[in-house]
């Protein structure tokens, strides 16, 4: 199944729509609470990251029956080092962003930790996209 | 999955005064109700027992089946287990020795409030809290109708709930140990809890866990209190009736119902007290995101000002509230003056009432689960999905379900069938293509027949 939805710029409220959305599917299919929550936590990170990092951007989620795969593409000023931003702790958020207890720069390293697959590609002054897996046994 | 029959709840409805006007399928938190043949049908495995339809029924067609009052004389040694909510309803000047009294003029050998165990019920809490660390953020066992809510819509969140048994339990035990040990046989001894709501009655009913409640009987609370109030207005205002001999609740023990009751003895650094179902409902969906942080205990209550708001209240839920605090206003001066509350009674049973009080941990029982089979549960939720968007999504209700989404879901799952819609249905008859059946045929179906009477305006 293939479910698609829209992240604004700077639009922190709606930070959690997709993830919330996605939760609930997984609780129709009798997915374990607890790789649920792993889905959640990494989904609802990109979510953000798009939402404080880029220009908004698209978030398309497939499901099967063995698996979950996650694109968060957004539109946004690219990461230069990749490597550098896996980093737990390492931010480039801004001030105002930071204030809102966003950019604690733990994104990244938090979706690596959650998924079974993380893939980050990026272009700088095009956009990045995270892809994510995880797989329900 | 457990087995939905096992699900047992205390709201029922009354065909014969249920009018089919599907107020309370639109209230209902967990959508668990729906109109077919003209009257409104509960779904058991969905339904929390919060009451939230039994508060809008028009008819009072929605109750909840108690015992028969008479049976509390088949026992020499009959106990009215009391909420603190129950003094609550009475006038501020109504003394609450008359009110005891009242209760034994009934016919009710001893009587005893329930919270007394509250203090005992936080120390078991605490005891958990203590030996559980991993298990952050506690969510209170206190009220049956959030647990509820937690095993059949937050299966990720049930191994959080304290599996602590609730004061009224606690309090329970101790009424029939006390009698045991003054040598009166069990089958002399019957205790009535008198509830404030359907979910305790559930939980009383069906405890979590396969083992059986040692309550006798159930009373709700509405009834005695007429019961008690017409007692008084017989008795007369010179009736003398004999002072209250019992130690009186502590002001901790009379808060405990209230809205922040547990949190303000909690000993976490960070909890927080939230009621009303919806309230509870929005928080969970946080919680379960990972999205609150360092949290250490809940205190979550399914009425709007807590057990104040309960279903069998009787009066204004902040008129009753307020008569609580006074009365915790006058036992904190009490308990300065050295009077020893009724609660320290129970100290010297501590360790073995905190025994007692461990529960069953609460398993989910997820209503959200549309099939065991995640390829079958997948295909039903893409047609939920593609069906959900054909419908016009005004949640008319006319289907007999709550939401578009709801019926959808009925469609897909096999108890409900797309020609109830009637958008849909005349959209076909529109395009001039034929349903099976007439727009009046389903809307009968549902409704029942003669909804519109003849006559002249």
């Amino acid at each position: 199944m293939h479910l698609e939805y829209t992240v604004v710029e700077g639009d922190f409220v709606n930070a959690g729509t997709a993830s919330s959305s996605v939760k609930k599917t997984l609780k129709q299919l009798n997915v374990a609470p607890p790789v649920i929550k792993r889905v959640v936590v990494a989904l609802y990170e990109a979510e953000v990251n798009a939402i404080a990092h880029a220009y908004g951007g698209t978030v398309s989620v497939d499901i099967d029956a063995q698996k979950i795969r996650m694109v968060v593409a957004d539109r946004g000023p690219g990461i230069p080092n990749i490597a550098l931003a896996m980093q737990e702790g390492y931010s480039t958020a801004r001030p105002e962003v930071r204030d809102m207890g966003f950019g604690a720069g733990m994104g990244l390293p938090n979706m690596q930790k959650n998924v079974d697959k993380l893939n980050v590609s990026s272009e700088v002054g095009v956009g990045t996209t995270v892809e994510m897996e995880v797989n329900f046994c | 999955m457990e087995n939905s029959a096992t699900f047992y709840h205390a709201l029922e409805i009354d065909p014969d005064q249920c009018i089919g006007c599907s107020r309370c399928m639109k209230v209902c938190p967990t959508e668990a109700i729906r109109i077919r043949h003209g009257r409104a049908h509960i779904q058991e495995h969905r339904c929390i027992d919060c009451g939230k339809c039994h508060e809008t029924c028009p008819t009072k067609a929605i109750f909840v089946k108690q015992d028969d009052f008479e049976n509390i004389r088949k026992y020499p040694h009959s106990v009215a287990l009391l909420p603190a909510v129950f003094l609550g309803q009475f006038p501020s000047e109504m003394r609450v020795s008359r009110i005891y009294a009242a209760i034994k003029d009934l016919g009710f050998r001893h009587v005893f409030e329930v919270e007394s165990a509250s203090a005992i019920y936080a120390d078991a809490k605490h005891l958990y809290a203590s030996e559980n660390p991993d298990k952050m953020p506690l969510i209170s066992s206190f009220c049956p109708a959030v647990v509820r809510m937690i095993q059949v819509k937050y299966p990720s969140l049930v191994d959080n709930i304290i599996p602590v048994k609730a004061p009224l339990d606690i309090s329970a035990i101790y009424a029939l140990k006390k009698l045991l040990e003054q040598g009166i046989p069990r089958q002399e001894i019957g205790l009535f809890y008198i509830t404030p709501c359907a979910a305790k009655m559930a939980a009383v009913k069906a405890p979590i866990g396969e083992e059986k409640s040692i309550i006798d009987g159930i009373i709700n609370m509405d009834s005695l209190y007429n019961l008690v109030f017409k007692k008084i207005k017989a008795q007369g205002k010179d009736y003398v009736f004999p002072p209250l001999r019992a130690p009186r609740l502590s002001a901790d023990a009379i808060l405990s119902t209230l809205t922040n009751g547990e949190r303000r003895i909690c000993m976490a650094k960070h909890s927080y007290a939230i009621d009303g179902i919806q309230n509870v409902i929005d928080f969970l969906d946080k919680l379960e995101n990972d999205d609150v942080e360092e949290v250490e205990f809940l205190e979550l209550r399914a009425c709007d000002q807590s057990c104040a708001g309960a279903l069998f209240s009787c009066d204004n839920r902040f008129l009753c509230g307020d008569r609580m605090y006074a009365r915790a206003r006058k036992a904190a001066e009490r308990e300065r003056n050295g009077e020893m509350p009724r609660d320290k009674e129970m100290d010297q049973y501590k360790d073995y009432l905190i025994e007692q009080s461990k529960a069953q941990p609460a398993t989910a029982r997820s209503m959200m689960i549309l099939d065991a089979d995640i390829s079958r549960a997948l295909e039903k939720v893409e047609k939920i999905e593609r069906l959900k968007n054909l419908l016009p999504q005004v949640d008319c209700g006319l289907c007999g379900a709550p939401t578009c989404e709801a019926f959808s879901t009925d469609v897909v799952c096999g108890q409900a069938c797309l020609a109830e819609c009637i958008f849909y249905q005349h959209h076909l008859a529109a395009k001039g293509s034929a349903a099976d059946a007439k727009p009046t045929e389903s809307l009968d179906q549902i409704w029942g027949p003669d909804r519109i009477k003849d006559g002249n305006l």
